[in-house]
């Protein structure tokens, strides 16, 4: 297993630029709207609970304050905010997510003696995802002919990772320079950087 | 945004004002042509080719109303450094996307705005080889343009001033080409693990061509760095359509008319264009016009065709011989992507400040098993982006993925773009369902051949080599796919063309293409320099033909 992700770049926060000319007013306004998630609209609350039980398996927090991720999902739902692409094995987007919500929930009790995915603990979860993602199923009959590994790469992680890694949270704890408009950089070479970017960060491999 | 609806939902290119695109507020005088006269040029979509086209047609007197479906931003006041909310370039309205080898479309291939896919491009600037203008009778695979490379050298010229690209001051592969505009921007860490390898290989390494101005140049400030192309440069050093062409032909008479869906092309009882029908705000339109042009890109106008048939045009405009939508080609996109021990930081400068065309050129070399070329160039995605890539080309996720995601700045990629043949079956065609203005989505039908996948093989193999003598350490490839090409091919013989030399639809003498779907083969380069010039090129054909 795993070991807990530990930043690189403690102490580091994009947001301490918030005032500095790295953020334009355009990027603050987009940001502060984003600080109220949106109300769930779309998802029933059931599904909604089982959407936010597999962001967080997907990105586990450990932060006091998680950087929220379903609502937004729920809320391009609501929108009918699509990505421009419906690979024809694939029903469109809304009944995707509703169908693959579905047999994510029908392999967990398969699997775990009837118990939801809501109900598993952590590693469980993870070993279920894992084996969708081979394509091993227990509840075929759920998918309705849905690729589970499509659903689950091109829908599922790939709109939660590009959720969370439009936060300002996950820039800063990968180090990532953040808002930078109109202030761009100046040094570009290895072993240099600006002074409004993240210090050097440290990892295990080179403690 | 906020709970009010968006700012870009309504034209805002009205009663006689277009955007200023060089302000946060502001608007500059725009000439407005009435609907029921005819205009002498309609041309839909404000991308690469349709608004070099307006700019030069404009600029020689001719009366012309450029359509796009999408907003007319204002950089500075409307792109935000984010990545989501930056979606609102894309086309994001589904199209189906099959065949063995489906192809990922939206913000992979597909603008939607007033300087369309060039809004959110690149910037890389790269010629075709001389001799792929002649592929089939040169290098004995694709298709012949019906184009001399000489011409299009002169028009590679043309854009290239336009654009201020800036480039080294020798080029390493190809005939001469003279000095860019501007003088090359500082390369990158990213770029220079690019460099380190080609050297450590013995093979050219250059500077990559860019479309991002190195000094300031009229009202664009020089580029800043700060990484964000692929989602709009909001300081306006990118010389994208929406800040060059597109005020050129406004300035030149022009109208645009942003937030306008064209749906069909109309057609008269004697089967040639009459005008175009379009949505804009809440209803249908309709503009008469002498000529029509469809500069949709490599979906969309083959699209357009088909759904504007008639009793006289069964099958479409354009389409008696079922070619329309046909040999539609993408760019192998692999890349292997590598760690190192040093933080390289690629979110400094644009994404690819690199590159390295060897595998344009190296002909006898004995490994190359595999028609056309690649070229491939240094990387630097944004975080989401990133995720996305290691999420859809691994699985991986937890833990796993954040630590993986933890390594962000000890990164390097080297990324190709990869020919690919042109094959009849690869293509555009109507699907059952509608859009919700009632016109049939597009479906759009992919797999690659063996060729296509021998050259993808070697590409991977010779950037892993190259990543590793670079000092890249626990490698990983993946594979994507990039640009759209043909889809409407042009060409000297109505039976295996769309269109002739000059974009005109066979048989339809008043009708014409000018975008990235004429294109016959897709070249191992980037391809925004070769639209551009061709539209620059068929802009002087056509005005030639008018004052003679
Ligand atoms: C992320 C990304 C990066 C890229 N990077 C590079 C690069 O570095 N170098 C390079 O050379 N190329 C690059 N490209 C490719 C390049 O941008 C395109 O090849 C080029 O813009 C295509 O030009 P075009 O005129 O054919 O179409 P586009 O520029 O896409 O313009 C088409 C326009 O037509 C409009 N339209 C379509 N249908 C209709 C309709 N029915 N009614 C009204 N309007 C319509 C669309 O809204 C769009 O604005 C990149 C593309 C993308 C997506
Ligand atoms: S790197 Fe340069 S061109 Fe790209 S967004 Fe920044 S300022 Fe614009």
């Amino acid at each position: 297993m795993s070991q807990p992700f530990r930043t690189p770049y403690p102490g580091y926060d994009v947001l301490d630029k918030w005032d500095s000319p790295s953020f334009d007013d355009q990027t603050r306004e987009v940001l502060r709207a984003r600080r109220d998630p949106p109300p769930r609209r779309f998802l029933d609350p059931n599904q909604f609970a089982l959407l936010e039980a597999l962001c967080a398996v997907v990105i586990p927090q450990r932060r006091p304050e998680p950087v929220p991720i379903a609502p937004f999902i729920d809320a391009a739902l609501h929108a009918g905010r699509g990505t421009g692409t419906r690979f024809a094995t694939m029903p469109p987007e809304r009944d995707a997510w509703l169908r693959g919500l579905e047999a994510i929930d029908a392999e967990a009790r398969a699997a775990f003696d009837g118990r939801g995915f809501c109900e598993l603990v952590r590693p469980k979860q993870a070993r279920l995802l894992r084996s969708i993602d081979r394509g091993d199923c227990r509840a075929p009959e759920a998918w309705q002919e849905m690729p589970p590994q499509k659903f689950f790469r091109a829908l599922l992680l790939k709109q939660i990772v590009q959720i969370y890694y439009s936060a300002p949270a996950a820039m800063s704890e990968i180090g990532y320079g953040g808002p930078a408009s109109p202030r761009g950089y100046v040094r570009l070479k290895v072993g240099q950087i600006d002074p409004w970017e993240a210090p050097f960060g440290t990892w295990e491999d080179q403690a | 945004m906020t709970q009010d609806a968006p700012r870009n939902d309504r034209p805002r290119a009205v009663n006689g004002h277009a955007p200023d695109v060089f302000k946060r507020e502001g608007q500059v005088p725009m000439r407005e042509y009435p609907k029921n006269a005819p205009v002498d040029f309609v041309i839909v979509g404000a991308g690469c080719g349709g608004s070099v086209l307006a700019a030069k047609l404009a600029e020689a007197g001719m009366s012309v109303v450029l359509f796009d479906a999408g907003p007319f931003f204002q950089p500075r006041r409307d792109f935000a450094s984010d990545e989501r909310e930056q979606e609102k370039l894309y086309w994001l309205d589904p199209r189906i996307s099959d065949g063995d080898d489906p192809i990922e479309l939206g913000a992979n291939n597909s603008g939607r705005a007033v300087g369309g896919s060039s809004v959110h491009f690149q910037m890389v600037s790269l010629r075709f080889r001389p001799e792929w203008f002649k592929a089939r009778s040169k290098l004995g695979y694709g298709r012949d343009w019906p184009v001399d490379w000489r011409e299009m050298w002169r028009y590679y010229d043309e854009v290239e001033e336009a654009l201020k690209i800036s480039g080294p001051i020798r080029y390493p592969w190809g005939p001469d080409r003279g000095r860019y505009p501007y003088r090359e921007h500082e390369v990158n860490e990213a770029g220079l693990v690019l460099a380190r390898g080609a050297e450590a290989l013995g093979v050219d390494w250059a500077p990559t061509p860019l479309c991002t101005v190195s000094a300031p140049s009229g009202k664009s400030p020089p580029c800043a760095y700060r990484g964000m192309c692929k989602i709009g440069c909001s300081i306006n050093a990118k010389q994208s359509m929406l800040i060059t062409y597109v005020p050129r032909a406004i300035k030149a008479g022009a109208e645009v008319r942003d937030l306008a869906m064209v749906g069909r092309i109309e057609t008269g009882a004697d089967g040639r264009a009459t005008g175009v029908s379009y949505y804009r705000d809440g209803k249908w339109r309709f503009q008469k016009a002498e000529n029509v042009v469809a500069a949709g890109y490599s979906i969309e106008t083959p699209r357009l065709l088909l759904n504007s048939s008639t009793a006289q045009h069964p099958q479409g405009l354009g389409n008696a011989d079922g070619l329309v939508g046909r040999n539609l080609m993408v760019h192998a996109n692999d890349a292997v992507w590598g760690e190192f021990d040093e933080e390289i930081r690629w979110y400094k400068g644009p994404p690819s400040m690199a590159t390295c065309e060897h595998w344009n050129y190296a002909d006898d070399d004995p490994s190359k098993n595999f028609d056309g070329g690649y070229s491939f160039m240094s990387q630097g995605p944004l975080p989401g982006d990133f995720a996305g890539t290691l999420t859809s080309s691994t699985g991986m996720f937890g833990d796993d993925l954040l630590e993986a995601m933890g390594r962000y700045n000890r990164m390097a990629g080297l990324k190709m773009v990869g020919e690919s043949m042109p094959q009849v079956d690869n293509r555009v065609t109507l699907a059952d369902e509608t859009d919700e203005l009632g016109l049939p989505r597009a479906k759009v039908t992919h797999s690659f051949c063996d060729n296509d996948r021998r050259l993808q093989g070697h590409g991977r193999k010779f950037m892993s080599r190259m990543m590793r003598a670079a000092g890249g350490k626990n490698l990983f490839e993946t594979q994507s796919t990039a640009h759209l090409m043909g889809g409407c091919p042009m060409g000297d013989d109505p039976e295996t063309s769309v269109t002739d030399d000059m974009g005109r639809v066979w048989n339809v003498d008043n009708l014409w293409i000018c975008d990235g779907s004429l294109m016959p083969t897709g070249g191992g380069v980037n391809p925004a320099m070769t639209i551009l010039a061709n539209a620059a090129r068929i802009a002087d054909r056509i005005i030639d033909a008018r004052f003679d």
